[in-house]
């Protein structure tokens, strides 16, 4: 049967042998696309059966909603994530607040404003932001940005007796790492959804009198608003689910997120302790992975929703 | 006469903020790479690419974590390339719309959302310790597979539905299986699009650096002679984002901008490249 699958070329094969490897072609072809189905079901699986043992041994609530983070402590350790949870819910808004309008206004500059020589000079820088690697943007933000927050964190706080002091690595630095790093995305997804919306709006709207700028902000972005919102989703994954770049701008000891307080991220509590967490704090360390997991899973929903709803518009 | 526009001062500022925006982010991307050549084009050298680092002899080099990056592309693109471009052609030649297709576009989409640590978490424990596979170059390679997946599949997809259908229905009509049929018109014609996906994807490796500390480990010498290099797979072994990170964890500064001059020119190459690829297909299009 095999020797007849490789004289295919021959054109000369049996009907048998020809239905046969027509067969096993697409069996084949069916099972690599099973494969990203499989490995999304596995991935679900393992995030629960590590993460949901400590919530059994520690509590539901304890974990969750208790503010304590003492895992390595001998006597009495405690797991509270609920800082690290909104740390990471206030830093990935924070981030969006800022990078969004930068990232919208980028986007209208490309297609609405600029010339079509100056938007070929500043697309690509668009691209290649979106293509540094992530550990490169920790690098410049412990070098370049840290050492300004420790100036003016020793400015701001100079009089005052119960702040810790951080050595600039805190939740605006995070913050600002992260908005950059969303950037592109944003940029990217208004730049498509700008440039899908129909031209007859907007020269109705110049014909009504309207200038350029009360067209661009009262009739194109709203036309696109769809498209952006996928964007700004998708900027919030992206801000939720990085790691490397921030564990070290962020600090290293969790406290409720205020702008100059040293924070921890659900992504930078797994990174920085994974490697030396063992027992209950190891399996707590899952325990966060799989909020984290959850986050992205809803925040994922959203996105298909969005997506179904706007191929249903159209 | 109409034609003259009462001036509204706040397009003014509307236009101020705008061109200050595209400013911004031309003067970011200038200042990032200005800055790390600044500081790490005097630490690149022959030495420093082609050595290993050693307390005892005193030398620095990237060369190990070269050899590993360059061991992690090519063990994940030999499995993620056939299994990503297979599933392209299973969703765009053979399925037809329905449950299925739906739920393996789901999948895919969703594992183009999975942040890198979640992957790196799943690596470790699912090859790293139910295969047994441990911190290894392997490990972190079928990690990475799982990663760059979607990127393949999706950039096969769009480069299939731009081949012409009658290209597909006179193959057929002159005889051709359907497998033939793609092996010998649709894949030729799907090629530039492929390795577009093959090159992103590449470039994701390159810059990965959370779901690979989690799975490869963070080993830095090189293998000595070919079968050490061969059964390297299953040792650990740090790509040059892993090696960075750590330099930089403990304060060696220098040495993580030099690897940062490295992965820059990296990056930008690839840029060029997708670039490059981009007009080629472009081209072919037309004809």
């Amino acid at each position: 049967m095999k020797k007849n699958t490789v004289s295919i070329k021959s054109g000369k094969q049996s009907k048998a042998a020809r239905a046969f490897s027509e067969n096993l072609a697409k069996n084949c072809f069916l099972f690599a696309a099973v494969v990203a189905v499989l490995a999304v079901l596995s991935i679900m699986l393992y995030m629960f059966l590590k993460g949901t043992p400590a919530f059994f041994k520690v509590g539901l609530n304890e974990i969750l909603f208790e503010t304590e983070w003492r895992p390595a402590a001998k006597e009495n350790p405690s797991f509270g994530i609920l800082y690290i949870i909104l740390t990471s819910v206030a830093g990935t808004t924070l981030a969006i607040m800022l990078g969004v309008p930068l990232g919208i206004l980028t986007a209208v500059f490309l297609t609405e404003v600029a010339p079509k020589k100056l938007a070929a000079l500043v697309q690509p820088a668009v691209e290649l932001l979106a293509a540094i690697p992530s550990v490169i943007y920790g690098l410049l933000g412990i070098i370049i940005l840290t050492p300004w927050m420790y100036k003016l964190e020793k400015i701001i706080f100079e009089d005052s007796e119960t702040h810790q002091f951080t050595g600039g690595a805190n939740l605006i630095s995070a913050v600002i790492v992260l908005a950059i790093m969303i950037l592109p995305t944003v940029v990217n997804m208004s730049v498509s959804a700008i440039r899908a919306v129909d031209d007859k709006l907007k020269s109705a709207s110049l014909a009504l009198g309207a200038t350029k700028i009360q067209t661009i902000f009262k009739v194109v972005l709203p036309a696109a608003k769809s498209g952006i919102m996928t964007g700004i989703v998708l900027g919030i994954g992206r801000a939720l689910g990085e790691a490397m770049a921030i564990s070290l701008v962020s600090g290293s000891s969790v406290n409720l997120p205020l702008p100059f307080n040293s924070v921890r991220f659900l992504t930078t509590a797994i990174v920085s302790e994974m490697s030396y967490a063992s027992g209950l704090h190891r399996q707590v360390l899952f325990t966060i992975g799989l909020v984290l997991f959850v986050f992205i899973m809803v925040i994922n929903l959203v996105l298909t929703k969005m997506i179904q709803g706007k191929e249903k518009n159209t | 006469m109409i034609d003259k526009k009462k001036v509204r001062p706040a397009d003014g500022v509307m236009y101020g903020l705008i061109y200050l925006s595209a400013i911004f982010v031309v003067l970011l991307l200038l200042g990032i790479i200005g800055y790390v050549l600044y500081r790490g084009i005097s630490v690149v050298s022959w030495d420093f690419l082609t050595g290993v680092t050693s307390v005892l002899k005193g030398t620095t080099g990237i060369a190990g974590n070269i050899v590993n990056t360059i061991y992690i592309i090519l063990l994940t693109m030999l499995i993620a390339t056939p299994i990503g471009v297979g599933a392209a052609i299973y969703l765009n030649e053979y399925a037809k719309p329905g449950k299925l297709v739906t739920i393996i576009e789901f999948a895919t989409q969703i594992l183009s959302g999975i942040p890198s640590i979640i992957f790196g978490l799943f690596g470790m424990i699912f090859f790293g310790q139910t295969l047994k596979l441990g911190y290894s170059l392997l490990t972190g390679a079928l990690t990475m597979v799982l990663m760059v997946l979607p990127l393949i599949t999706r950039n096969t997809q769009e480069a299939l539905k731009t081949v012409p259908e009658g290209y597909r229905q006179g193959a057929i009509g002159l005889g051709s299986g359907k497998w033939y049929m793609i092996r010998t018109i649709l894949l030729p014609c799907a090629m530039p699009g492929i390795i577009t996906g093959v090159i992103l994807a590449i470039g994701r490796i390159v810059g990965e650096s959370a779901a690979l500390l989690f799975t490869a480990g963070s080993a830095h010498l090189l293998p000595d002679g070919f079968t050490e290099f061969l059964s390297k797979a299953f040792h650990s072994g740090g790509t040059l984002t892993i090696q960075l990170y750590l330099s930089m964890s403990k304060g060696q500064y220098d040495i993580a901008f030099g690897i940062a001059v490295v992965l820059l020119v990296i990056v930008l190459l690839i840029n060029f490249a997708t670039k490059l690829l981009a007009k080629k297909f472009d081209v072919n299009k037309k004809v």
